[in-house]
């Protein structure tokens, strides 16, 4: 079994809802991404989001878009996303989901990427700009390699885009929570719960929620509704305004904010 | 009378292996509802009529197709030029921005927004929701907002709203980026009007059916003055739609050869041109699968040209599916050429020619004497958006 699969199977004996956290590797180097996210798994956080920043990221907004500059700006490339993958690896059982863009991977060569992600034990996959009618080459070579696929469904979904969500998605669902890019918000959509309860109905895999949710108020108010909560660029926000301290008190910081949140989930 | 057309995409805009949908989930049901709405609206005679009558009597359709005598006995064939320059705002893209800003009334929408590079599809879109009483936002890179000052101005002055774009190359790229993320935020309210057969399904299609008026007028009119059809299509190829718009009415009629002009900009290596049939390779940008110019780990280049208009990195995905076919050909001319152009079309022919077109009169006297007998040129735009820009070029101050 998948560590994906798996994570959501124990939580659900738990009773309890999944947190990850989104960050995008790079930002402020790969170091501190793989002692963050080692340092996430200590804090409570269930599984990652390891973003590769692209160059035109035509679904996120302004904090992700600029942490995303600042690690090309330093040569990220996915073949570094991937060694730092693996270094987490060596270090942690945490479920890693890649997430980025489809030129990357389309660049990369999609068998490449399926098979380099299974060698440094990536999970799943996540691409911001890929609809499950465009998938097909992409689930030729996910499936043999049980990397799981994580499509969207956005409030503006309709019934029978939710389902296609459903039958081509493997981990989990992503509900996107507002009709938008990504980016911290104050206080969470007012339909969120209907839509996730619109959801719900027509699907049986792990409801995951994300974009905008940014605190561990709006974290509790979704652990009884969702799967899982992801929590983007409120965390990227404090990695970047941390970014000058040393890396081992960034870290500290950073791990304790996602351990706040995390903690609003039990 | 035209022949059947070729090159139909499916249902999902796949050209061939080009095309495509790759947006994020939250903008498909709107893209699948402007398809179905576009559809529909094509089909719809009261719909065809009110465009052709804005297009008419606002826009300033049919275009002339001119005979330019002094140009042709320079180059030695008969050229014609179709004059798109002469239309209301200065080039072809207000037959798009009617077209798409009818559609998005339609649609119940009352506000549009659009990217620009040079500034044309700008000027047009602010100008289609000033006519219909639409509000309109235009996202515009900051380079470009310098090197097309004028058009900034205009669109001002025409109620739009210019929102400047200061990340990655502060050009058109960056600029369709931002409005993408502005469309998939308020999708439920707004039409994205995009400016060139780019971008997911159904622009490509959408942008193509209301430019090829361009080439079915002038199918007409070529037949008029010469009993036949033309030899020769040049156009310059920004995205792709002035292009299209001539060439796809033609593409039935074997004996019509077809090229496009892409910015050539310094000359060779990543960064100095926009050359995508050069230097591009398959990648999937802004929504579609093309050619893109891009580096070894797929982030997309930055791109060169004196030509605002043609400085992108991706290319229409019908474009690049014709050329696969050997339908179209492609060349570049450089901005020197292409600036050179610029002056000779002026002094010639008394036209000022936008630096989009000036490439594709530029490819125009590169062949001088090796022409075939009939050749027809889309003179895309005019001229006085760069005035500024040429002068400055040519170390003159204007004040
Ligand atoms: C006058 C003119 N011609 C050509 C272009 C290039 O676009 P396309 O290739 O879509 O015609 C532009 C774009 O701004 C333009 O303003």
């Amino acid at each position: 079994m998948n560590r994906i699969d798996r994570t959501f199977a124990e939580l659900k004996e738990q009773g309890r809802a999944a947190f990850s956290v989104y960050l995008c590797a790079g930002d402020p180097d790969l170091e501190t991404t793989r002692d963050l996210v080692v340092s996430f798994d200590k804090a409570g956080v269930d599984f990652v989001e390891l973003g590769m920043p692209f160059s035109d990221p035509i679904a996120d907004g302004p904090v992700i878009q600029a942490a995303g500059q600042r690690s090309l700006d330093r040569g990220t490339k996915l073949a570094d996303v991937l060694d730092i993958a693996a270094q987490i690896r060596e270090q942690s059982d945490i479920p890693i989901v890649l997430m980025t863009y489809y030129n990357i991977i389309h660049r990369f060569g999609l068998d490449n990427l399926a098979r380099e992600a299974t060698r440094v034990g990536i999970d799943g996959l996540i691409i911001a700009d890929l609809i499950p009618e465009e998938a097909d080459d992409l689930l030729a070579v996910a499936r043999p390699a049980d990397l799981a696929t994580v499509f969207f469904v956005a409030p503006t979904s309709t019934d029978d885009r939710i389902k296609l969500a459903e039958e081509t998605s493997t981990g989990f669902i992503y509900c996107v929570s507002v009709t938008g890019i990504t980016g911290a918000r104050d206080a969470l959509p007012p339909d969120l719960r209907d839509h996730l309860r619109r959801v719900r109905a027509l699907t049986t895999k792990p409801l995951v929620v994300g974009f905008g949710v940014s605190r561990p108020e709006h974290v509790q108010a979704l652990s009884d509704v969702a799967d899982g909560i992801i929590v983007g660029s409120a965390v990227v926000r404090q990695i970047e305004q941390a970014s000058n301290l040393p890396r081992e008190q960034l870290v500290e910081q950073v791990a304790a904010f996602a351990g706040e949140l995390a903690a609003a989930t039990r | 009378m035209a022949r059947p057309q070729q090159s139909t995409p499916d249902e999902r805009g796949h050209f061939g292996p080009y095309g495509g949908m790759f947006v994020p989930e939250t903008l498909m049901p709107a893209l699948l509802e402007l398809g179905r709405e576009f559809q529909a609206a094509r089909q719809d005679p009261a719909f065809r009529d009110e465009l052709d009558g804005y297009l008419a009597e606002y826009a300033g359709r049919p275009t002339p197709l001119y005979f330019a005598a002094r140009l042709s006995e320079v180059v030695e064939s008969r050229v014609y030029l179709k004059r798109e320059d002469l239309l209301h705002t200065g080039a072809h893209k207000i037959n798009n921005t009617l077209g798409q800003a009818l559609l998005a009334r339609r649609m119940g929408k009352k506000r549009i927004i659009a990217e620009t590079g040079a500034g044309q599809h700008g000027v047009a879109t602010a100008t289609a929701a000033a006519v219909f009483g639409m509000e309109c936002v235009v996202y515009m890179g900051s380079e470009d907002m310098e090197r097309q000052a004028l058009n900034v101005f205009r669109m001002r002055q025409l109620g739009a709203e210019v929102r400047e774009v200061t990340h990655g190359s502060r050009t058109l790229k960056d600029a369709i980026t931002e409005a993408m993320r502005d469309y998939v935020t308020n999708v439920r309210t707004t039409n994205y009007v995009l400016g060139s057969i780019l971008g997911p399904h159904p622009y490509p299609l959408i942008v193509r059916e209301f430019q090829s008026v361009i080439g079915r007028e002038a199918r007409e009119q070529i037949v008029a003055r010469e009993r036949r059809q033309p030899d020769l299509l040049l156009a310059c190829v920004g995205g792709g739609s002035n292009s299209i718009g001539l060439f796809h009415p033609f593409l039935g009629d074997e004996s019509v050869d077809m090229l496009g002009v892409e910015a050539g900009g310094l000359g060779d290596g990543l960064g100095r041109h926009a050359a995508r049939f050069l230097g591009g390779t398959l990648g999937v940008l802004h929504g579609d699968r093309t050619l893109v110019l891009q580096d070894a780990s797929g982030q997309i280049a930055r791109t060169h040209s004196i030509s605002a208009g043609l400085d992108y990195a991706a290319v229409g995905p019908e474009l690049v599916h014709l050329r696969d076919q050997g339908r179209v050909r492609f060349t570049t001319v450089s901005d020197d050429e292409a600036l050179d152009a610029f002056s000779r079309l002026s002094k010639l022919e008394g036209i000022i020619p936008a630096l989009e077109s000036a490439h594709a009169v530029a490819q125009l006297l590169k062949m001088a004497g090796e022409l075939p007998e009939i050749v027809i040129i889309n003179l895309s735009g005019r001229g006085d958006k760069d005035v500024q820009a040429v002068a400055k070029h040519l170390g003159e101050e204007l004040h």
